[in-house]
């Protein structure tokens, strides 16, 4: 099958690769622009690992199209950190050990950003509920939560 | 001092930007191929004709094999040598690899690996335990049985008694990172493999086998895994033979990674289990006798099978004296996936089957199931000695003389815990009058469950909120609530005694760094940072200066899978072990260098103090550097006191226990079958802890995990043995929105009172089984429909639920 020329934006920068239309956009990110951050866990949708966002939307790579990303933005973990350092989220998963094995961490710091962005003052519940489309097997997710709650109070300081 | 502290994990920065490299993250070298299975698609019976022609055509292909194409057969068992890496004609469960395609990329060999034509002949499968017993399909000759007293006399002669069954499914281990190999072919025939896997060696052992090269022609290496939980301890060994077998005809690397469907398809689960029981107990619930019958469906293949099915009758007990009792093990041999390691590795279905005995008990008699589990409890914690001058008594059956003495054969499988008996040095131990054994004849002198109860029980207000829930059910007909408090006693050791050992390689360099490299592999539990800490904590010196380093066949041979929770237990001590020698060798050096005693020099706060002079501690290896002094040196450790006979079930298995119980509050909606955990409260026991926040981890996942094992967890084979929960999309792990309201661990504060690494304790499997309470809340909601027996099987999904429901209700 003749590959197809795909322009995008990953976390900023523009970038191009070529791309199997049948190619999913995980795989693209991961084989072509090596960007191997986002995790296939089930590639179904199921699991969350490979969540990266789609011009701020939060979707599972696994489920979209290399070539859908053509002229849009996309953004994944690599992208998170700053020149500053670290994201918030990013250095409250690591206050609170809210990881173990690291795998599911990527596309849980994505959903957890994406969930801020719409909801900057979430509750705990809000907070469960809005990731519980991302499994993880090691944490019992506890510490994820707690992690999530204290990076959200930082970043409204910030903000304030 | 580094140990103690609530450090984070290794690697945490690496994870959280997406940095840390897990096998398919490794950039694969050009040329590298990409392999598939293609499986069977029946579970019984024989391959009449194979045609693969589609499957060689198909773009990107470069190579298919049969098992007639391989360099031998490949066996891929850790025990029995009953795996052949491909099937040849004869099937033997449904999801089996037949045959192996190598393409230039994962899904090209993918959609290849679907076009074979395979026609069969089926004959009838043996999918269930009953079919499995009626044609008497087993491991080993019969039933393993092990008895304490005479049982069933108990039993006759108490003055109440019960029976029952319990059904209990079964687990998917549902790592987030699938099963994973990458093979490198090296010069002169030589092969490099990363894998996906707790258990290098036994990687290397049967990738050497499979290409016919000794062990050293092959080196394995795991950085880490996405998450393990016993499915990688011999399920990755398929991959990592496939790998190589490729790289060593086409002289390319080879890649293999499991596509989560065939995850699921192809690989061992957690053994489900039927229990039969039987009990004799008094007005008080004190139980006077119990017999256990289990049924244990092992699949095609031995695996790991034989001491999973040992670990369930080892915990038959778990925190209960039982004065008489007698536990009979059926292994089944069953054409379904084989069956393998999960964390608690049949301990959590061997305690389940006496809780439940404790819930039957108590409902019997009408009271609280805790003052049931409590008048059952061992006796408290012993103070050495106090045995007073009582004779030891000794076991009376003789060890029998075929076991000891047993010739190994060559191509055995020393490292696995499958493997075949060491030499049987065991006896049980001598056992002082009036001391309480366990039914294998470990005497129990380490039991804290009394305090540890007592502060569960405050610290969860069990009684008031015990008061409460039975208000609320006497008030609301629909919503039922329910509370239950149950202990773990987790003994702590490889059951196969000689894998209780360990090795580690320290090297400190000219500027002071150390690179530390142990046998242990990480796969999430923070094995490496604990270890690190111990290494920063002999050298005085901040963990930064400590550079953790992959697991590697080629720097630490001959290791033990990292499992049955005793990563940090072994590899804390050989890392110790390896760190106390360099540390001798410098102090010596030192402090002739500064006319001091070698024994003054002190190591602490990356200094070292030294004849009234204070080195940093590069400056100090410098030195040992310029004075030629060894800075490497290799660490080993055994655990000591263990004795073990399997046949007869007597000895000494386990170091010590690990101790732990938690209170968990539930709802049901007596409509539907829908419930919920509203509150968890835990105390667990992990000695003096190395890393707290790591061993936190440990028990709020294992907790959850055991309470998904309980509850949503559910596998369902169709009638043609065909694995119908294959993926997330039908099998329900806990998500985020499962989590508890209200969820409070905390870590008892005790040291272990066996001389391990800090006095800490393994922490890795204990926890899991903290999920029973969960599952003893919702048989207690479900008794509070009816006076009936609810009788509620696991996992104890809605419609199991369901169905409890209705049986209280329609009451006996």
């Amino acid at each position: 099958m003749s590959k197809i020329h795909v322009t995008t934006t990953v976390n900023g920068d523009p970038v191009e690769f070529l791309a199997d239309p049948r190619e999913t956009l995980l795989d693209c990110l991961r084989d072509h622009l090596g960007l191997t951050g986002s995790k296939e866990g089930c590639g179904t949708g199921d699991c969350g690992a490979c969540s990266v966002t789609l011009d701020d939307r939060l979707v599972c790579s696994c489920l979209v199209l290399g070539v859908e990303a053509e002229g849009r933005r996309v953004d994944t973990i690599e992208g998170m950190a700053d020149a500053d350092g670290l994201h918030p989220l990013q250095r409250k998963f690591i206050e609170h050990a809210a990881l173990q094995c690291g795998f599911c961490t990527p596309g849980l710091l994505v959903a957890a950003k994406a969930l801020l962005v719409q909801n900057p003052d979430p509750t705990e519940e809000e907070v469960r509920y809005g990731l519980a489309g991302n499994l993880c097997r090691c944490t019992g997710y506890d510490k994820i939560v707690r992690a999530v709650m204290d990076a959200a109070a930082e970043m409204r300081q910030e903000a304030a | 001092m580094s140990v103690a502290k609530p450090l984070p994990h290794d690697a945490a920065r690496l994870h959280v930007t997406g940095a840390a490299r897990y096998v398919d993250d490794i950039p694969a070298p050009a040329g590298a191929l990409h392999l598939a299975f293609g499986l069977s698609e029946i579970a019984a019976g024989r391959i009449t004709a194979i045609d693969l022609d589609a499957v060689r055509k198909a773009p990107g292909v470069v190579g298919v094999w049969e098992a007639s194409d391989l360099p031998s057969d490949c066996d891929c068992s850790p025990s029995n040598h009953d795996e052949p890496l491909l099937s040849g004609h004869r099937i033997r469960y449904l999801g089996q690899p037949v045959f192996l395609v190598a393409a230039t990329s994962h899904l090209a060999a993918r959609r290849a690996a679907r076009l074979g034509k395979l026609d069969y002949q089926s004959r009838d499968a043996i999918l269930s335990v009953d079919e499995a017993m009626e044609a008497d399909s087993r491991f080993e000759d019969g039933p393993r049985i092990w008895e304490k007293g005479d049982a069933g006399e108990a039993i006759d002669g108490a003055p109440h008694a019960i029976e029952g069954v319990i059904e209990i499914g079964g687990q998917e281990h549902f790592y987030l990172e699938g099963q994973a190999a990458l093979a490198l072919p090296q010069e002169g025939g030589d092969m490099v493999v990363h894998a996906s896997t707790q258990h290098p060696t036994e990687i290397q052992h049967k990738v050497a086998h499979a290409l016919g090269l000794p062990m050293h022609g092959v080196r394995v290496e795991t950085r880490r895994m996405g998450g393990g939980f016993g499915g990688k301890e011999s399920q990755g060994n398929a991959l990592a033979i496939a790998c190589a077998v490729v790289a060593r005809a086409t002289g390319r690397p080879a890649k293999m990674r499991y596509d989560r469907d065939d995850d699921f398809t192809i690989t061992g689960k957690r053994h489900d289990f039927r229990i039969e029981y039987r009990a004799g107990f008094d007005d008080d619930g004190r139980l006077a006798g119990v017999e256990f019958v289990h049924l244990c469906r092992c699949g095609w293949a031995q695996d790991l099978s034989l001491p999973v099915a040992d670990r369930a009758m080892l915990h038959a007990d778990n925190a209960y004296h039982l004065p008489a009792i007698r536990i009979e093990s059926h292994r089944l041999k069953t054409n379904t996936q084989s069956a393998t390691a999960f964390r608690g590795f049949g301990g959590p279905q061997g305690m389940l089957g006496i809780e439940r005995v404790i819930d039957h008990v108590a409902h019997a008699l009408g009271r609280d199931p805790l003052e049931v589990r409590r008048v059952n409890y061992y006796a408290g914690e012993t103070v050495a000695g106090a045995e007073g001058g009582a004779a030891p008594r000794r076991p009376a059956v003789a060890p029998p003389g075929s076991i000891s003495g047993k010739m190994k054969e060559p191509g055995q499988d020393l490292a696995s815990r499958g493997g075949a008996e060491g030499p049987s040095d065991a006896g049980a131990p001598a056992v002082p009058a009036g001391v309480q054994t366990t039914p294998y004849g470990q005497v129990v002198e380490d039991f804290i469950l009394h305090e540890m109860t007592d502060r569960l029980v405050e610290r969860s207000d069990y009684a008031a909120r015990r008061r409460a829930v039975a208000a609320w059910n006497a008030a609301n007909p629909v919503l039922k609530r329910g509370i239950a408090l149950t202990p773990v006693k987790f003994g702590i050791s490889f059951t196969l005694t000689h894998l209780n050992q360990a090795g580690a390689l320290v090297h400190v360099y000219q500027d002071g760094s150390i690179h530390l490299n142990h046998g242990g592999t990480e796969m999430g539990q923070g094995l490496f940072q604990k270890v690190a800490q111990v290494a920063a904590a002999e050298f005085g010196v901040a963990p930064e200066m400590i550079r953790i380093t992959a697991t590697d066949t080629g720097k630490v041979p001959n290791t033990s899978a990292t499992a049955a929770s005793s990563g940090s237990d072994l590899n804390g001590m050989a890392a110790q072990a390896a760190c106390v020698t360099i540390r001798e060798r410098m102090a010596e050096h030192l402090a002739r260098l500064h006319q001091d005693e070698a024994r003054d020099v002190r190591f602490a706060e990356g200094q070292v103090h030294v004849g009234g002079n204070r080195l940093s501690f590069a400056e100090a290896a410098a030195l040992c550097y310029e004075g030629r002094v060894s800075l490497s040196a290799t660490g080993f450790y055994k655990t000591p006191k263990l004795k073990w006979d399997r046949i007869r079930g007597q000895g000494r298995p386990f170091f010590y226990f690990a101790y732990g119980a938690a209170c968990s509050e539930v709802v049901i909606d007596t409509l539907t079958g829908e419930n919920r955990i509203l509150a968890t409260h835990i105390l667990h026991d992990c000695g003096a802890s190395l890393n707290p926040a790591i061993d936190r981890g440990q028990v709020e996942g294992g907790f959850v995990q055991g309470a998904g094992w309980l509850t949503t967890e559910e596998l369902v084979w169709d009638g043609d043995g065909r694995l119908r929960t294959h993926a997330p999309s039908t099998y329900k792990i806990p998500a985020c929105s499962d989590r508890p309201d209200i969820f409070e661990v905390d870590l008892w504060d005790g040291r272990n009172r066996e001389e391990t690494i800090y006095r800490s304790k393994a922490v890795g499997e204990p926890p899991f089984m903290l999920g029973m309470s969960v599952f003893f809340a919702l048989q207690h909601a479900v008794s509070a429909c009816g006076p009936g027996w609810p009788d509620l099987q696991a996992p104890a999904t809605p419609e199991a639920v369901l169905a409890a429901v209705r049986r209280a209700r329609d009451g006996v």
